[in-house]
């Protein structure tokens, strides 16, 4: 049991889930107890839902039988995934183990933010791997050989994957060129011009004390650093659903009760800090990686522009119904522009985590399967393909599951073929759970 | 009848549109007042649809003029029209199936506090406009997909009404519906005329135009074919004005032998 409290341990995001744990028996004790909220004469095809664990449990069932999963088969899939490996080796759930899959999530799970919100489009990028790629290139070659400071290169290199995501989504939004077409021009396109940037060398090692180094290799060693950033996630979470939950009362809004934020609220602070316990106390533990703190504040940070902001709404407004967009007075072509631009950014981004990972950039950095596993994460996560449904949290959610398959399958001394077809597998099943679960919707009548 | 201001809100006079060599509307004249629903029927292609599309911007007109409380306007975008109080329903509703009510009812025109979305205002607001237009959903915060064809298409037209609009124009809001649906989004058009809205209903269905319509504007042929007051006319008149039953075999008939008795009299 205590593995499985364990396993899914840095899903601190999203703390939606937490309705699993509503208790079975409660459930009808509550029922029973629990007031219709009806004073005025309500429609009897309205939905009310009943206050506390009751009507959570019972939203929960209708949701998951009208097909709306959500990130509950990839919770369950990590839950799977940690039990079965630590079973065969116990070296699994320790802490180097644990630090190794934070920091290989970092980057790549970066780049899989930006693809979320490109298939938040209903769109393709196909390119990140090539930008990531010419992102390292630009850092290495302005950075070792022409001597620029080690800021100014990295901030010029995630620029530069601006810039190609601005005209990506310029052929695609203004020229009317597929998205598909558009990122496979430049997954061959951009890898071209990675190659010839690396030309003479072939490789160029991070220097020593660089920032780039430092983001996969410097660890927060003082305990209060994981500590104080999960108090800090639990305390301001608590707080702002506390604020909403006030706000809603005054406005005369159904707002959460009370239990249910203290239960929501329990779930992060259990996850958060039995995290941080993990970074900072077994033998071995090396403190709290920047690595994962710069993926939680891009997650965030990207999260909240998603769910709160005029963008996000328009975002999946467009990926929904982009003519019903349109009509809206949405500027359909800056949106899909500006996406395009997201994901071009955080490919750059993550292609200078890949570099500090294998320390430097090479040739053939970004290619081969790192397209495959940002796009796969994204979907495995419960991003659909269909555009307009999904989680920024996905990224890191699907990320995970990918990555612990691999440092599982290390651990075991697979060989990495095997590995890549049992990641094959998966994202075969969690685009089968994505078609069937739209099917469902569809019947439910939901999609 | 209601009782309607001196002064239409919204005017066309002897408005006409070419399509290339298509004369779609020839010297169209339409006169909306405030709380008055106007029907505008008239067969498949009589020029309903483009007539609409003149006043909502998405066709600038050719000539003629367009009048807003008696002073000429211009339309030349949708965006002009909707600054001025023209608030279109489309025949497909144009919603965005995966968000939910109250995100669709502020599409391009959401509420915010320091540019961030203020969902608990919106959320209120929301809730507001549907009670005052006594619109039943389950919920103003399931995904649109979830909703039935009538409730969509009640959803539609409320959002029509966030920005406030003077002038409604439904086109054919009740074709897709069943008998229920279709007494509910009837029941709606008339709280709008009670709103003081003015409201442009395109529709198939006599029926439906008899319920809640003040006047019929028949167009046949892209020309006006009379306007008249539902009270004092049956379905029948208005019913030979779209199909042009003057033009029928009795008709046809007569005048024959009106000009074969000419011929004989030479």
């Amino acid at each position: 049991m205590s593995d499985l409290a364990k396993t899914p341990e840095p899903t601190k995001g999203p703390a939606d889930r937490t309705d699993r744990t509503a208790p079975g028996d409660a459930v009808d004790a509550e029922q029973s107890a629990a007031p219709a909220a009806a004073a005025a004469p309500v429609d009897p095809r309205l939905l009310v839902r009943e206050q506390g664990f009751a009507g959570y449990w019972t939203e929960f069932v209708r949701k998951v039988r009208g097909g709306e999963l959500g990130s509950l088969p990839v919770v369950i899939g990590l839950i799977v995934i940690g039990l079965v490996f630590q079973l065969q080796n116990d070296k699994f759930l320790s802490a180097s183990s644990l630090a190794n899959i934070a920091v290989f999530t970092s980057g790549v799970g970066i780049m899989s933010v930006g693809i979320v919100f490109v298939l938040l489009l209903g769109e393709i990028d196909l390119s990140v791997g090539s930008v990531a790629g010419v992102g390292a290139a630009v850092w290495a070659v302005l950075s070792v050989n022409h001597g620029w400071g080690d800021w100014l290169s990295v901030f010029v290199a995630i620029a530069s994957g601006l810039v190609i995501g601005v005209l990506h989504g310029f052929f695609f939004a203004k020229i009317g060129v597929p998205a598909f077409v558009v990122t496979l021009a430049g997954f061959l396109g951009w890898s071209g011009l990675q190659i010839w940037m690396m030309g003479k060398e072939g490789s160029i090692n991070t220097p020593t004390g660089s920032v780039v180094e430092d983001l996969t290799t410097h660890f927060f060693a003082d305990k209060a650093a994981a500590y104080g950033l999960a108090l800090v996630a639990v305390l301001a979470y608590a707080g702002s659903q506390l604020w909403d939950s006030r706000r809603r009362k005054e406005a005369e809004l159904p707002s959460r009760p009370l239990s249910e934020v203290l239960l929501r609220t329990g779930v992060l602070a259990v996850l958060a800090f039995v995290v941080a316990y993990f970074l900072n106390e077994p033998k071995g533990a090396r403190g709290l990686p920047l690595a994962l703190v710069l993926f939680l504040a891009v997650l965030v940070i990207a999260d909240f522009v998603a769910r709160r902001t005029t963008f996000g709404r328009q975002v999946f407004a467009v990926g929904g119904n982009a003519e019903a967009a349109r009509r809206a007075g949405i500027n359909v072509d800056r949106v899909r522009i500006t996406v395009f631009a997201i994901s071009g950014m955080l490919a750059a981004f993550g292609g200078l985590f890949i570099a500090s990972l294998s320390g430097g950039a090479t040739k053939s950095l970004g290619s081969g399967n790192t397209l495959m596993i940002v796009i796969a994460a994204a979907v495995i996560g419960g991003t659909s393909l269909f555009g307009g449904r999904g989680k920024i949290w996905s990224a890191m959610l699907g990320m995970l599951v990918i990555q612990s398959i691999q440092q599982g399958l290390n651990l075991e001394g697979m060989a990495s073929e095997i590995q890549y077809m049992i990641t094959g597998a998966v994202l075969l099943a969690a685009v089968v759970i994505d078609s069937v679960s739209r099917r469902t919707q569809k019947s439910a009548g939901r999609a | 009848m209601i009782h309607v201001s001196a002064t239409p809100v919204l005017a066309l006079r002897g408005v006409s549109k070419r399509f290339g060599a298509v004369q779609a509307l020839t010297d169209v004249d339409l006169e909306i007042h405030t709380g008055e629903v106007v029907a505008l029927v008239g067969d498949n292609g009589a020029g309903k649809s483009t007539l609409v599309k003149t006043i909502s911007g998405v066709h600038p007109i050719d000539d003629g003029a367009i009048e807003w409380e008696g002073t000429k306007v211009d339309i030349g975008r949708p965006h002009d029209a909707q600054n001025l109080g023209v608030a279109t329903v489309y025949q497909d509703l144009a919603l965005c199936d995966n968000l939910d009510v109250v995100a669709n009812l502020f599409l391009g025109s959401e509420l915010r506090s320091a540019s961030v979305l203020d969902e608990i205002r919106m959320e209120k607001r929301a809730r507001e406009l549907l009670d005052t237009l006594s619109i039943r959903i389950p919920s103003v915060r399931i995904p649109v997909a979830a909703l039935s064809g009538g409730q969509r298409q009640v959803v539609a037209i409320a959002r029509a009404l966030v920005g406030d609009p003077k002038v409604v124009i439904l086109d054919e809001p009740t074709a897709a519906l069943g008998v229920e649906q279709t007494a509910q989004v009837l029941d709606l058009v008339e709280r709008l005329r009670e709103r003081g809205h003015g409201v442009i209903l395109i529709s198939h269905n006599m029926a439906d135009v008899q319920a809640v319509a003040d006047r019929v504007a028949v167009l046949r042929l892209g020309r006006n074919n009379g306007v008249f007051d539902v009270a004092q006319t049956s379905p029948e008149e208005v019913i030979a004005a779209i199909t042009g039953a003057t033009d029928n075999a009795v008709t046809r008939r007569r005048a024959r032998t009106a000009t074969a008795l000419k011929e004989d009299a030479k």
